[in-house]
């Protein structure tokens, strides 16, 4: 059976559903059996930061990977890994809230004014929100599938807001190897789109030049 | 009256009150007991050295990783807090000491290529004789100490630990310093063959640190060689440190190998690699924050678990009343 097939199976997406959800239970279970260091809040806040990158990364891979191996089903996978960007952005930002800020909002304000980190992070994360919110079919209906796409493209700014705010957090140690690992993945994503619209702009132009030339 | 019976109040014990024999010959609370002080100082010291076969001085079993090293009972004012001291496995495990890496596990993973025997401390600048001491003969120099201090992170974490040595002041006395002294600076080990991340970019290495004089003489700086009852580990910055409470854990330096006076203010580790950042004072002070996060709270690392809320960050992490006089009319925003 093809991949692509299998793909389309019904059984894919709970199972796809359950895998999105082992890395939270792999934290709370490393927290609740005292494995998680002498700084379990730390450990949380970073864990689910990492792999909020994770899946910017997965939601990143699914056009250049189905297209490339023609894989046209992998396209309906795309909502479940885009929620669970947002699914664990907000673990992230409940850990930070909670753990470091203790839910005080004027403490929250006045980190955001003064690290530019926090506030790279927290624009990432606001600009998140609408796309989480648009991500059902009537929505896509509502806007129209233009007007959807173009806002979804902010995947791109958020990838880097992302990248960008895990630099920032690093740079105090000169920390920077995991943060290369994940700009270079995503530069590899990303280009791939790039290099997508130049080839079709090439090819669009030349389409042009040869009814001109009839 | 003197002789006193039940009409006017005296309670006659009855059999079940007497203290049974068992109890009252019970040797190792006697021995604690009288190792905190509270039998007499003349047999403190006695009662200490008992106690360290199984407990340090404040009565808390030794990790029993690593040789003992017993410290006597500290008369220095505030020298031992009286709270719940950090779980050695917490304190062991999460480090910084970026010879050995910049995660804080690191140093507790890589710190097993340290080399701590043969060690010497080289007492270099302005004292009347420089030399130098065999770690053997630092520990001999003055009475062991054990001091429950707290040490705070500039990160915003803190723990309690309870450290053995003396105060930095014994060793300054000996080496007799010239007028013109006034700053101490300690430099830690810089080996590349057994220190890994020395060469990495994130300082300059050898690491180094310093105090005034004054702050150098006063009786909480702890020249430390021991924690809980036992020597140093090599992630803790074995096998001889300082530690300095009410300063940022970054001032207090690990591993030394040399400490030397000067008249000029050296340039400091944190110092050379952020200057807008890390002072040459650096203590802990809730009201200046660093510029890039606040220090107005901490995390007590092993405090009641995950939902524990931060604390209040103290003044001089809570040593104001013994070293606040040093800095009386210092502008501490200016000198951080």
């Amino acid at each position: 059976m093809s991949v692509n097939k299998l793909l389309l199976r019904p059984a894919v997406k709970p199972l796809l559903f359950l895998l999105c959800l082992l890395p939270i239970l792999w934290l709370v279970y490393r927290v609740a059996t005292n494995g998680a260091g002498a700084n379990p809040q730390e450990y949380l806040i970073r864990a689910t930061g990492d792999w909020t990158l994770r899946f910017i990364c997965m939601v990143l891979a699914v056009t250049p990977l189905r297209t490339l191996a023609n894989w046209p089903a992998l396209a309906r996978l795309r909502r479940m890994l885009g929620l669970f960007v947002y699914f664990y952005v907000l673990l992230h930002l409940l850990s930070y809230s909670w753990f470091d800020m203790g839910f005080d909002v004027a403490d929250i304000a006045k980190d955001i004014a003064k690290r530019p980190f926090i506030l790279v992070g927290f624009a990432g994360f606001v600009l998140l929100t609408p796309l989480a919110a648009t991500s059902f079919n009537a929505a896509i209906k509502a806007m129209g599938a233009k007007r959807w796409q173009l806002l979804h493209k902010l995947v791109y700014v958020i990838s880097g807001l992302g990248l960008l705010h895990f630099f920032w957090m690093r740079a105090g140690k000169n920390n920077f190897a995991e943060v290369f690992v994940y700009a270079a993945i995503m530069a590899v994503l990303l280009g791939w789109r790039v290099r997508q619209y130049l080839v079709k702009k090439k090819a669009a132009a030349q389409q042009i030049r040869a009814r001109a030339a009839i | 009256m003197l002789i006193k019976t039940n009409a006017n109040g005296f309670h006659h014990e009855t059999a079940s009150d007497i203290t049974s024999p068992s109890t009252y010959q019970g040797r190792r609370n006697l021995i604690k007991l009288m190792a905190t002080g509270a039998a007499g100082a003349a047999l403190a010291s006695w009662a200490g050295r008992q106690a360290m076969a199984e407990t340090s001085a404040s009565g808390f079993a030794k990790p029993g990783k690593l040789a003992a090293l017993a410290g006597g009972k500290s008369a220095v004012a505030g020298a031992v807090t009286m709270e719940k001291t950090t779980d050695y496995k917490d304190v062991t495990s999460y480090n910084n000491f970026y010879e050995f890496g910049t995660d804080k596990a690191d140093p507790g993973k890589n710190a097993h290529t340290l080399v701590t025997k043969p060690w010497s401390v080289a007492i270099e600048g302005l004292v009347k004789q420089p030399k130098s001491y065999t770690l053997e003969d630092l520990i001999k120099l003055a009475p062991q100490e054990e001091r429950i201090y707290r040490l705070r992170c500039v990160e915003g974490w803190s723990m309690v630990i309870p450290w053995v040595g003396y105060s930095l002041s014994e060793l300054i006395k000996k080496v007799e310093p010239l007028g013109s002294a006034k700053y101490v600076e300690f430099v830690t080990l810089a080996d590349p063959k057994t220190m890994p991340f020395v060469g990495s970019r994130v300082l300059e290495w050898p690491y180094v640190e310093a105090l005034r004089m004054d702050e150098a003489m006063h009786p909480l700086a702890l020249l430390s060689f021991g924690m809980y009852g036992e020597v140093l580990p090599n992630q803790s910055g074995a096998p001889v440190r300082m530690v300095l409470p009410w300063k940022y854990g970054f001032k207090s330096g690990k591993s030394i190998v040399k400490i030397r006076f000067t008249d000029k203010e050296p340039k400091t580790a944190w110092n050379k690699a952020a200057a807008s950042e890390y002072g040459f004072y650096s203590n802990v002070n809730p009201n200046v924050d660093h510029p890039r996060w606040s220090q107005s709270t901490e995390r007590r690392i092993g405090e009641d678990g995950l939902f524990a809320k931060k604390r209040k960050t103290l003044m001089f992490n809570g040593y104001e009343a013994q070293v606040g006089q040093l800095y009386a009319g210092m502008d501490l925003k200016k000198n951080f």
